[in-house]
C-alpha cells in the first residue's frame, strides 16, 4: 500500500516508528538502565523545580496575585501582550518560512543566518539593540507617533523579537514537510503561485501553526532581558509577570515572587494544553 | 501532440541537451530510463514546471514554451499522487474548475461525472488519509482530468501499487485514453506496463532519447 509520510500526523508517525523498534531484552537492560539513569538526572531536576515551587507557595499569596490591582495588572498585561506577540509572530513567520523553504533566491543563506540571530543573541543584547535603534533618527521619528521605549508597544516588540524567530523556525519545519508536488499539481490545474499558496499550501501548513504559536507564546511569556532594558520595569505600566518576580525578589519578598511564578506556571500549562487540544481538533478536520 | 524541439535543460550537475521528441495527438507514449536520467525533468518541462536553457516545446501545435503551467492544458499525476491532505475527494475533482471560477452547478456536475467514470463515488466525502494506493491514484487521475486537458502527464503513477491494483489501473488508464483521446506521456520503470499501455516507447539513455518498439522486446 502506498501510505505517504506527509499524510501522517505526528502521533501516527510516532506509532509507525514504534512498530519498528527493537524489543527490550534482558541482556540489554544494563545498557538501557545506565542511559535511563543519566537522563533521569535532568527529569528529576525539572520535576524538582516545579514541585519546590508548589511546595513553598503560600496559597493566600496566590489569591493576592489576582486581588491586588498591581499584580493583577501584570497578569493581564502578560496574557494580552503574549497573545498579541503570538499573532504578530505568526503573521511574519508564515510568509518568511514559505519563502525560505519554497523559493530559491540570491542571498538565501545570509537571510537564513540572520533569522538565527535572535535565537543565539543574549536577550539583554537584543534589548540594548532595540533601545539604541529607537535613538537613531528613523527610530526617533517613529517614536513621535508611537512611543516604544518604556511603553507597552516596546514591551510587545521586545517579546516579538525573540518569539518570531522561534515561530519562523517552527513554521519552516512545517513547510518543509509539505510535499512540493502538491504545489506543482495546483499550478498545472490553473492556480497562480498565490492561489496555490492560499488554496493548497497554507491549509496544509495550518497544522504547523499550532506548534509555532505555542513556542512563540511560551517564549513571549518568559521574555525578561529585552523587556527589562527596552520596556522598563515600571509598576502598572510595563510590568509583566517576569518583571514582578524580579521586582519582588529585589525587595526580598520571596513568597510573593513564588506565588507569581506559580501563576505563570499554571497559565503556561493551561495554554500548552489548549494548544494541543486545538492541534488535535485541527487534524480531525 | 507533444513536441520537444532541440530542448536543453540544466539538471543540477549535468544537462539534457538537444532533446527531440514527437508524440502524435491521441497516442499513448511511455518514457523509460534509469533513475536520475532526467525522465521526470522532461515531464516537468512539458508541464512548465522547469525552465528551459534552449529549445521550444509545443503542445497540440501551440508553442507553450513561455506559457505558465496552468495555461498549457496539461494534467499532472505525480509519483505519489500528491493529494491535498486537507481536501475531500470531491474537492480534488472540483479543484480545476473551482480555480477557473466556474459556476457551482457545473463543478458539482463535473465532480459527479468524474466520480462515476473512475468508480470513486463512494470516496467523495473522504479525505486522502486512509485511502488505498489504487484509490489515491484514481483521485489523482480524476483531479488531473477534471479540466479536460489535451495532455496527461503521469510520473511513475503505479510504482507503489500491488500487482492486482496494478492491473486494474492499467485497464483504467486505457479507458481514460479511449474515452477522451487525451495525449499521454507516461513515465515508468516497468516494461510490462510500457508494453501494456504504450503506443510507442521512448528510452532516455545518457541524455539521448531512443524510440523503441515494445513488440520487439524479448519476453
Amino acid at each position: 500500500m502506498s501510505q505517504h509520510a506527509q499524510d501522517y500526523t505526528p502521533s501516527e508517525r510516532e506509532e509507525h516508528q514504534a512498530m519498528h523498534l527493537l524489543p527490550v531484552r534482558r541482556a540489554d537492560l544494563p545498557f538501557l538502565i545506565s542511559l535511563a539513569l543519566i537522563a533521569a538526572v535532568y527529569i528529576v531536576l525539572i520535576v524538582g523545580i516545579l514541585a519546590a515551587k508548589v511546595f513553598y507557595v503560600e496559597l493566600p499569596l496566590i489569591g493576592e496575585v489576582f486581588t491586588n490591582p498591581g499584580y493583577r495588572y501584570a497578569v493581564m498585561l502578560s496574557l494580552i501582550s503574549c497573545s498579541v506577540t503570538t499573532i504578530l509572530s505568526l503573521w511574519i513567520a508564515v510568509p518568511a518560512a514559505y519563502l525560505m523553504t519554497r523559493v530559491r533566491f540570491p542571498g538565501k543563506r545570509l537571510v537564513d543566518a540572520i533569522l538565527d540571530i535572535p535565537i543565539v543573541l543574549p536577550p539583554l543584547v537584543i534589548g540594548l539593540g532595540l533601545l539604541m535603534l529607537f535613538q537613531t533618527p528613523p527610530g526617533a521619528w517613529i517614536q513621535q507617533y508611537v512611543r516604544f521605549t518604556y511603553a507597552i508597544p516596546g514591551l510587545i516588540l521586545a517579546q516579538f523579537m525573540v518569539s518570531c524567530a522561534f515561530a519562523t523556525r517552527s513554521m519552516m519545519a512545517s513547510f518543509a514537510e509539505i510535499n512540493p508536488r502538491q504545489e506543482q499539481v495546483a499550478v498545472t490545474l490553473g492556480c497562480s503561485r498565490s492561489q496555490a499558496f492560499w488554496m493548497v499550501v497554507l491549509p496544509e501548513a495550518r497544522r504547523g501553526m499550532i506548534p509555532a504559536a505555542t513556542i512563540a507564546w511560551a517564549r513571549a511569556m518568559g521574555e525578561f532581558g529585552p523587556v527589562l532594558v527596552f520596556a522598563g520595569t515600571t509598576r502598572m505600566r510595563t510590568e509583566v509577570m517576569p518583571t514582578t518576580i524580579f521586582l519582588e525578589l529585589q525587595v526580598g519578598n520571596l513568597g510573593m515572587a513564588t506565588a507569581v511564578a506559580v501563576v505563570m506556571l499554571i497559565t503556561s500549562l493551561v495554554i500548552l494544553v489548549l494548544m494541543r487540544v486545538a492541534g488535535r481538533g485541527m487534524r480531525m478536520m | 501532440m507533444i513536441e520537444f524541439q532541440d530542448v536543453s535543460i540544466q539538471l543540477g550537475s549535468f544537462a539534457l541537451e538537444h532533446v527531440q521528441l514527437h508524440i502524435p495527438t491521441g497516442t499513448y507514449a511511455v518514457l523509460m530510463g534509469r533513475t536520475g536520467c532526467g525522465k521526470t525533468t522532461l515531464l516537468e518541462a512539458a508541464c512548465g514546471l522547469r525552465p528551459l536553457q534552449a529549445g521550444r516545446i509545443a503542445l497540440m501545435g501551440r508553442d507553450v514554451t513561455d506559457l505558465p503551467p496552468g495555461q498549457r492544458g496539461v494534467g499532472l499525476v505525480p509519483q505519489d499522487g500528491a493529494l491535498f491532505t486537507t481536501m475531500t475527494v470531491a474537492d480534488h475533482l472540483g479543484f480545476a474548475l473551482r480555480v477557473r471560477k466556474r459556476p457551482r452547478k457545473e463543478i458539482l456536475a463535473r465532480v459527479e461525472e468524474l466520480a462515476d467514470w473512475l468508480g470513486i463515488r463512494y470516496l467523495l466525502p473522504r479525505k486522502p488519509h486512509g485511502l488505498s494506493g489504487g484509490e489515491r491514484q484514481r483521485v489523482a487521475i480524476g483531479r488531473a482530468m477534471a479540466g479536460h486537458p489535451d495532455v496527461l502527464c503521469l510520473d511513475e503513477p503505479f510504482s507503489a501499487l500491488d500487482e492486482e491494483t496494478h492491473a486494474d489501473m492499467i485497464a483504467l488508464l486505457r479507458r481514460v485514453q479511449r474515452d477522451t483521446s487525451v495525449t499521454v506521456l507516461h513515465i515508468t520503470h516497468n516494461r510490462n506496463e510500457a508494453q501494456a499501455l504504450g503506443d510507442h516507447v521512448h528510452v532516455l539513455k545518457d541524455g539521448v532519447l531512443e524510440r523503441q518498439d515494445p513488440k520487439l522486446w524479448k519476453k
